[in-house]
């Protein structure tokens, strides 16, 4: 078994993501079946292996990556509030973080 | 019946003025109304924005000035680009009510060239499905099989352009997601090279895997839509300033003389007979048009699965991590901000994808980083480097787009593993950034369409696009 559920549980509290009892063993089952597929990869030796750290050789970056730093208007900030849950413009409200 | 249009029967239609810009856009509605309740194709309909685009066109008509590429064409657009003013669900219940404050560039792009946005097309949760299946709004359902799955995740970008409900669309492929639609639903359907198509205002799924790219019932029209989205956008750094060629001119080329490959691992076991049978007769087809076939090997082919969802569930787990309750969609109530954020991913995300961000989070986790996803990324290189070593030998690569012809709704959701075998032919060019696209390759018994697929070298969207136009004129899918 490569995968137990209090791994899932961990994994879930990293995530912020409230599981139900039967999710938690739905997805460990199926999640292990899925690492132990992965782990053929085990079969590669890529000792001397760069990782594929991006997509596009450095000759289709280079002018890609960099612009000026210049102050562009942008005045969406009351459409973007209007998407909002709980807004109280010009902030998002949310639920008490710090107890007085 | 009513008439299948394309973008050049559309541009004569309308300066001959046989019809005008509104009355077609009338006739697209008309036609989603009557058919879109049984395909589920389209979630979001624009009317308003797609009228007074077409009265924008009407008037240069009247004017007597020349018409831009795509005027007064009707066009659907997947549901994970933003569109301003127009609901953007991703197919999640977590965007249930989301309406962008901005347009994604290939829209602003589409639309100066005249494109008519019709609406906002079904697909999997945030791209994340191989069937349609996992949208929060219910399975779209394969125009040419209505008991059969569309393929995924544009399923609805797919199912519009097939059913005649759009002329073009645009889907999204990260594992091929536009390509094996397209092979499902009979149409051809282009994933372009990473960095060749700006994706500022496509909601992210796994960034380093992630493209925009067309369907439509013609190759022509898949270049002429491409030729319009693709180039550099200021707004995304992964955009590229590589020189757009002349697509419409690259692909009318002759194709004699063209070396094509065909990697022996992508004929092994799992690929249904009759897929073989067709896509042999493809490759034939090539021969006769006087391309040289050589066999090639793609040695790494075998782990592609395992890194692809190593890798996309991984971006997946980092890019979900916006959907936290507080700036835009679902909020379930918490009575702190932790439980507020995991009571509202919980209850907003469906299976598929939180199965996809425990994994995800697992492979990046303390302990697991180097076992899985920094094997995976250097595994991610051998099959870079497969490509890189043939497109020394050849021209263009030639495999089938899936295994599988368009399999029944409902038959494979239960094992998820299954569901990602499948997709073992399309996810290698997605790892390796390459373009490929997907061509009819005739249908199994007259009925299940198959799809031929076609990678080129990163850049290479012509030599891709003049192979497909070849093999779609010499009758590949009547094959």
């Amino acid at each position: 078994m490569k995968i137990t559920r209090e791994d899932v549980l961990r994994v879930a509290d990293l995530a912020y993501l409230d599981l139900s009892d039967s999710e938690l063993e739905t997805y460990r089952k199926q999640i292990d079946e899925i690492l132990e597929y992965a782990s053929k990869l085990n079969e590669l030796d890529t000792t001397n292996v760069e990782p594929m750290a991006q997509v596009l050789a450095d000759d289709q970056t280079a002018d890609a990556t960099l612009r000026e730093d210049v102050v562009v208007p942008c005045d969406v900030a009351p459409e973007i509030l209007k998407q909002a849950p709980d807004p109280e413009p010009p902030y998002f409200r949310v639920p008490k973080v710090i107890e007085r | 019946m009513s008439t299948t249009w394309t973008i050049g029967t559309v541009q004569e239609s309308l300066t001959a003025k046989k019809i005008s810009a509104r009355e077609l856009a009338a006739d697209y509605y008309t036609r989603i109304d009557a058919r879109n309740p049984e395909l589920n194709a389209y979630l979001t309909l624009s009317q308003e924005r797609a009228f007074a685009q077409a009265d924008r066109v009407d008037a240069l008509v009247a004017s007597g000035k020349p018409l831009p590429p795509l005027a007064g064409v009707p066009i659907a657009v997947k549901d994970v680009i933003s569109t301003r003013g127009v609901r953007t669900t991703c197919g999640s219940k977590i965007l249930e009510n989301y309406i962008p404050p901005y347009d994604a560039t290939t829209v602003q792009r589409l639309e100066a060239a005249g494109a008519i946005i019709l609406g906002k097309t079904n697909c999997d949760e945030f791209a994340m499905g191989s069937s349609n299946e996992n949208s929060a709004y219910g399975p779209v359902r394969n125009p040419e099989v209505p008991d059969r799955v569309p393929g995924g995740s544009s399923g609805g970008s797919a199912a519009a352009v097939a059913a005649g409900l759009a002329v073009v669309s645009l889907g999204t492929d990260t594992g091929g997601s536009i390509r094996q639609p397209g092979s499902f639903c009979g149409i051809p359907a282009m994933m372009p090279s990473y960095g060749r198509v700006s994706r500022y205002g496509l909601i992210a799924f796994a960034s380093s895997l992630d493209r925009i790219g067309p369907f439509a019932t013609n190759v022509r029209d898949v270049a002429t839509v491409l030729q319009i989205i693709a180039g550099r956008d200021a707004n995304d750094s992964t955009s590229t300033t590589a020189t757009v060629p002349d697509y419409r001119a690259e692909s009318e080329k002759p194709v004699k003389g063209l070396r094509i490959g065909i990697p022996k691992e992508y004929f092994g076991a799992g690929m249904d007979p009759e897929v073989r049978k067709k896509i042999e007769a493809g490759i034939e087809l090539y021969r006769k048009l006087g391309c040289e076939i050589r066999e090639i090997r793609m040695p790494h082919t075998d782990y592609a699965i395992a890194v692809y969802y190593i890798i996309a569930t991984a971006e997946a787990s980092s890019n979900l991590a916006r959907y936290d309750g507080v700036r835009y969609g679902l909020r379930a109530e918490g009575d702190s901000l932790l439980s507020m954020y995991r009571k509202t991913r919980g209850a907003g995300f469906g299976a598929e994808v939180k199965r996809r961000i425990v994994l995800g989070t697992y492979v990046l986790s303390a302990g697991y980083y180097d076992a899985y996803y920094l094997k995976g990324q250097k595994v991610r290189s051998l099959i870079a480097q497969d490509f890189r070593d043939a497109f020394t030998k050849v021209d263009a690569i030639v495999t089938p787009t899936s295994p599988v012809p368009a399999f029944k709704l409902g038959e494979r959701t239960n094992d998820p593993l299954q569901m990602y075998l499948a997709d073992i032919y399309t996810v290698t060019g997605s790892l390796a950034g390459v373009p490929g696209i997907s061509v009819p390759c005739g249908k199994i018994c007259g009925k299940l369409p198959v799809g031929l697929q076609i990678f080129g070298p990163p850049f290479g969207e012509g030599r891709v696009l003049q192979l497909a136009q070849a093999f779609e004129q010499a009758g590949g899918a009547a094959l």
